[in-house]
């Protein structure tokens, strides 16, 4: 969520966990503002002014929904290997933070992206679920989520947890170019992707522009939610700091509370 | 060797990681090619020399003009463009099967080299258009279906559903 600037004052700065909760929360608001309207804006299209397709009619409308859910599932995962790389590289104090808001987030666009892709291929393709090279490599993207946000809940000492689930991020990020690549490598029930060819979209503009739309609505929400998770999080976080504080000075002993 | 710093050794040792992981999953992946494959093409079937009664997977284009309906049966033609496989069918077809669109059979060869399928399901393709269009398109006579050939005409193409 930082950006790399010439000052190392202000990479500094937007680095404290403090800093982030003060400058953050002038960005919930206007993001939140922003996926309501793009997402307005989304639906209409979507639903209403955008045409049917010649060959899945009416159905094609779930792609609006499917698409978007499962480029951020990969994109929230590219989150969370960039959060992964900050923790073990530079111990970033807010890597930890972003990457375990990010994890839920991911698993959530993952699991609507297969749910719509079951409804949608009901009545496409003739069955809702196959096991080809995209479908299974999809499925253990979103198991590799659940082991994830497991591993957030598993581990007490949050620092030490930040550093193994790092590890284990960045290994999985072979997924995502296994997921990328499963429709050209095999040959798949799920077809080759329509945007990003090496031709251009396969997709005329009407039906291009509603799914953009929704892309972005999609990606703010993620925003949104990233954003609020974090600030959550670091206010978790320093509940359980003062809660292990508290409980020092009163004499008692210094048990390692789990700061979830 | 210069010294490094932390950070720079961290790095390193990522690095080398990623590289080692990258290896590894790609060894794993091309000795699982056989078994991730969903689908054999015709032409693959007939390299493969898959023995009759072998439960697969076929698939290809519905050839056009192949498909003939009888009171108990389907049979159709797939095809890759360079082989071909002659597919009997008895079921419910989804949707969008028809002639000239991308289709996947699961059954098995016969003895007689035709494979009897149980179940079929069609691949979309990753082409869209909105219905208007091919509409205009198909009353023209412009109309180019998949596989960029011109469509059978419809009662042809009904001969499938």
């Amino acid at each position: 969520m930082t950006s790399e600037t010439k000052s190392p004052g202000f990479f500094s700065r937007l680095a404290h966990p403090g800093q982030f909760l003060v400058w953050s929360r002038y960005l919930v608001w206007p993001l939140a503002g922003l996926t309501v309207i793009l997402f307005a804006i989304g639906l209409y299209l979507a639903l209403v002014a955008s045409p049917a397709d010649y060959q899945m009619g009416e159905t094609v409308r779930i792609m609006y929904m499917h698409v978007p859910n499962a480029w951020l599932s990969m994109m929230c995962y590219g989150v969370m290997a960039v959060a992964a790389f900050g923790t073990l590289v530079w111990r970033h104090p807010l890597a930890d933070v972003a990457a375990k808001s990010a994890a839920p987030l991911g698993a959530i666009f993952t699991a609507i992206a297969l749910l719509t892709g079951i409804v949608w291929g009901i009545p496409t393709w003739g069955t809702g679920w196959v096991w080809d090279g995209r479908l299974t490599s999809m499925l253990l993207h979103f198991l590799i989520y659940l082991g994830i946000i497991a591993m957030w809940f598993t581990f007490e000492d949050q620092h030490r947890a930040g550093r193994i689930i790092a590890v284990f991020t960045l290994i999985g990020v072979v997924n995502l170019v296994v997921i990328h690549y499963s429709v050209e490598w095999w040959s798949t029930l799920h077809q080759p992707a329509s945007v990003f060819t090496a031709e251009g979209p396969k997709m005329p503009l009407e039906l291009l522009t509603p799914l953009f739309v929704n892309l972005f609505a999609f990606s703010f929400l993620f925003a949104t939610l990233q954003v609020v998770s974090m600030r959550t999080e670091i206010m978790r976080r320093r509940v359980a700091a003062m809660q292990r504080q508290a409980a020092m000075n009163r004499g008692a002993a210094p048990s390692p509370e789990p700061a979830r | 060797m210069a010294k490094l710093t932390r950070k720079q050794k961290r790095l390193v040792i990522i690095g080398g990681l990623a590289v080692v992981v990258a290896i590894a999953a790609g060894f794993i992946l091309t000795a699982l090619r056989d078994q991730i494959i969903y689908f054999y093409s015709p032409t693959e079937l007939l390299e493969r020399d898959i023995a009759a009664g072998q439960p697969v997977r076929i698939g290809g284009l519905v050839k056009d003009g192949s498909c003939a309906r009888t009171a108990e049966a389907l049979s159709f033609v797939v095809t890759d463009g360079a082989n071909e496989t002659k597919v009997a069918y008895n079921g419910i077809t989804p949707d969008l099967f028809r002639e000239g669109q991308g289709v996947i059979a699961e059954g098995s060869l016969n003895a007689g080299g035709e494979f009897e399928a149980t179940t079929i399901l069609a691949k979309h393709d990753e082409n869209y258009m909105p219905k208007e269009v091919a509409d205009a398109l198909r009353e023209q006579g412009e109309w180019y279906g998949e596989g960029e050939q011109p469509a059978a005409p419809p009662a042809a193409e009904n001969a499938c559903r």
